[in-house]
C-alpha cells in the first residue's frame, strides 16, 4: 500500500494527523495565544471601539502570523532527532510529494484551526461585521502560503543549532507580502473598497506556493542531510 | 575539454582563486579609491545644486550607487548559490556567502543615506513608501541569510542552505516589490534609464557613474579579501594553506595564524 509515492504521502500525512491528535496540545495552543495576544490589545490601547476597529484587520493579521510561527521549528526537527527523517530521505520516494503531504498536514492542523477562530479574533478586536467574511477568506488563502513558506524555512534550518528564533527570523520577511495583501483585503472592505485584487493576489501567491515550495522544501532537506 | 571550461576550473581552484585574489586586490582597492575620490570630487564640489533640493542633493551620490549595488550583490549571491547548488563549485558556496555581509552593508548604506536625504527633503527620516520598504525588506533577507549561515555548524552545509535561501529570496523579491508598492508610493521615480535619455543633467550623471564603477570595484576588491580569508578557514589543513601562509609569513606559526 505504501509502495506507491501517493501511498507513502498518504502514510505520512495520515502519520501527521495521528500525531496532532495524540498530542492536541501542539495544535491548540498556538490557538491560544493567538486569542490571549488579540485579547492585549485592548489592554494596551483601550476598549473603544473606535480605535480599535480601523486596525483589527491588521492586528489579527499580525497575530495570526505570529501564532503560525510557534511550532515551525519543530516541524523537521523532530523526525531529523529521531532519524525518520533519513528514512524519508533514503525511501526513494519523491521527497518533495512527502514535504507536500506534511504542508497539507500542518495547516490542517494549525492553519484552519486559525480560519475557524477567526470570527472570535475579529470580534474581541471589535472588527465591524461586514468585514468579517473578508478575514476569514483572507486568512484561509494567506494561511496556505504561510505554511508554505514556514516549511521551506524551517527544512533550512534543520541542521542548525538552537532554531527556535532562527526560523521566525528566515520566514518573517518572505511573508511580507502575505501579510500586505491579507491585511490589506480586510482594510479595503473596511474603508469600503473591493477586497477582490488583494484576495485575487493572495489566491495567486496559493498557486504559486503548492507546487514550488515543497520542490523547494526537498531540496532545503537533501541538501541538509547531505 | 574546451579552453574556456579549463580556465573555469582552474581559476575556482581555491590555491589558484587564492593567489590571483590576493594579487588583484591591491589593485582593486586603489582603483576604487582613486574612482571614488574623483567622483566625490566632482560630485561634492563641481556639480551644481539642485534648485529645488538644494545641496542637500549631493547625498544622492553615495545613495544611489549604494542602492544599485544593494541589489546587485543580491544578484551575485544568487548566481553564485545557483552555480554553488547546480555544479557544486565550491569557490561559488564561498563567493557567495562572501559577499552576503557587503552587500548587507550597502543595504544599511542606503537605508542610512536614504534617511539623512529624506530630513531637509520630505521633511522625514523615515516614509513607509514602496522603494524604502522593498530595500528593509532587502536587508532583512540579508540578515536572514547571515543567521542561517552562521547558526549552521558545518561549513559546507551552511553555505548550501544560506544559498538556498537567497534563491528563495531571489523568486520573493519581485513579488515583495510589486505588494509593497501596491501598498503605498511616495519614492520619486528613477530619473537614469540603461535605455533612453536619463532625465539628469550630464554635470549630475557624470560623478554618479564614476562613484557606481567606484562601489562596483570595491565591492569586488572586498569579496576578494573575504573570499580568501574564508578559503584560508575552510582549508586550514591543506597543504596550501600551509604554503600560501608560509610564504606571506614566514615566521608565523601555523596552523592558526589566518588571520594574514
Amino acid at each position: 500500500m505504501t509502495g506507491t509515492p501517493v501511498g507513502a504521502a498518504a502514510a505520512l500525512f495520515r502519520r501527521d494527523l495521528q500525531l496532532a491528535v495524540r498530542r492536541p496540545d501542539d495544535a491548540l495552543q498556538p490557538l491560544l495565544f493567538a486569542v490571549i495576544v488579540a485579547a492585549l490589545f485592548p489592554f494596551a490601547l483601550g476598549a473603544d471601539a473606535t480605535r480599535l476597529a480601523p486596525i483589527a484587520g491588521g492586528v489579527a493579521w499580525v497575530v495570526a502570523l505570529l501564532s503560525l510561527l510557534i511550532g515551525l521549528d519543530a516541524v523537521y526537527r523532530g523526525d531529523e532527532e529521531d532519524g525518520s527523517l533519513d528514512q524519508l530521505l533514503v525511501s526513494g520516494q519523491p521527497l518533495a510529494l512527502l514535504c507536500a503531504a506534511r504542508m497539507l498536514a500542518h495547516w490542517l492542523v494549525v492553519g484552519l484551526p486559525l480560519v475557524l477562530v477567526a470570527p472570535v479574533l475579529a470580534r474581541l478586536l471589535g472588527m465591524p461585521p461586514n468585514a468579517w467574511p473578508v478575514a476569514i477568506a483572507s486568512l484561509s488563502l494567506g494561511t496556505g502560503v504561510l505554511v508554505a513558506i514556514g516549511h521551506v524555512c524551517a527544512a533550512l534550518a534543520v541542521a542548525a543549532k538552537r532554531s527556535v528564533i532562527l526560523v521566525p527570523l528566515l520566514v518573517l520577511p518572505l511573508a511580507v507580502p502575505v501579510l500586505i495583501f491579507g491585511a490589506g483585503a480586510v482594510q479595503a472592505t473596511l474603508s469600503g473598497l473591493s477586497p477582490t485584487v488583494p484576495l485575487l493576489m493572495l489566491a495567486a501567491g496559493l498557486a504559486l506556493a503548492i507546487p514550488l515550495a515543497p520542490l523547494a522544501c526537498a531540496a532545503a532537506l537533501r541538501l541538509n542531510a547531505g | 575539454m574546451h579552453p574556456l571550461v579549463r580556465w573555469f576550473h582552474r581559476f575556482g581552484s581555491p590555491p589558484t582563486f587564492y593567489r590571483w585574489a590576493g594579487a588583484a586586490q591591491p589593485w582593486l582597492f586603489a582603483a576604487a579609491l582613486l574612482l571614488g575620490a574623483v567622483g566625490l570630487y566632482f560630485g561634492l564640489v563641481v556639480a551644481p545644486a539642485d534648485y529645488l533640493q538644494g545641496e542637500s542633493v549631493r547625498i544622492l551620490y553615495i545613495h544611489v550607487p549604494s542602492a544599485w549595488m544593494s541589489l546587485f550583490a543580491y544578484l551575485f549571491v544568487a548566481v553564485n548559490a545557483f552555480v554553488a547548488l547546480v555544479w557544486r563549485i565550491r569557490i561559488s558556496e564561498i563567493l557567495a556567502m562572501a559577499a552576503v555581509p557587503i552587500g548587507a552593508m550597502f543595504t544599511a548604506v542606503t537605508l542610512a543615506s536614504g534617511a539623512l536625504w529624506g530630513r531637509p527633503t520630505w521633511g522625514t527620516y523615515w516614509q513607509w513608501d514602496a522603494r524604502l520598504t522593498s530595500e528593509l525588506v532587502l536587508l532583512f533577507l540579508y540578515i536572514g541569510i547571515l543567521a542561517l549561515y552562521h547558526a549552521i555548524e558545518d561549513r559546507r552545509r551552511a553555505a548550501r542552505a544560506a544559498g538556498l535561501l537567497a534563491l528563495v529570496g531571489v523568486v520573493n523579491l519581485p513579488v515583495i516589490h510589486y505588494s509593497v508598492r501596491w501598498w503605498s508610493t511616495l519614492h520619486q521615480g528613477e530619473s537614469v534609464k540603461l535605455f533612453g535619455e536619463s532625465s539628469m543633467h550630464s554635470s549630475m550623471l557624470w560623478p554618479l557613474l564614476l562613484m557606481a564603477a567606484a562601489t562596483h570595484i570595491w565591492f569586488f576588491a572586498s569579496l576578494a579579501g573575504r573570499a580568501r580569508l574564508a578559503l584560508l578557514e575552510a582549508d586550514s589543513d591543506k597543504a596550501w594553506v600551509r604554503e600560501a601562509l608560509k610564504q606571506s609569513l614566514p615566521d608565523a606559526s601555523p596552523p592558526h595564524g589566518a588571520s594574514a
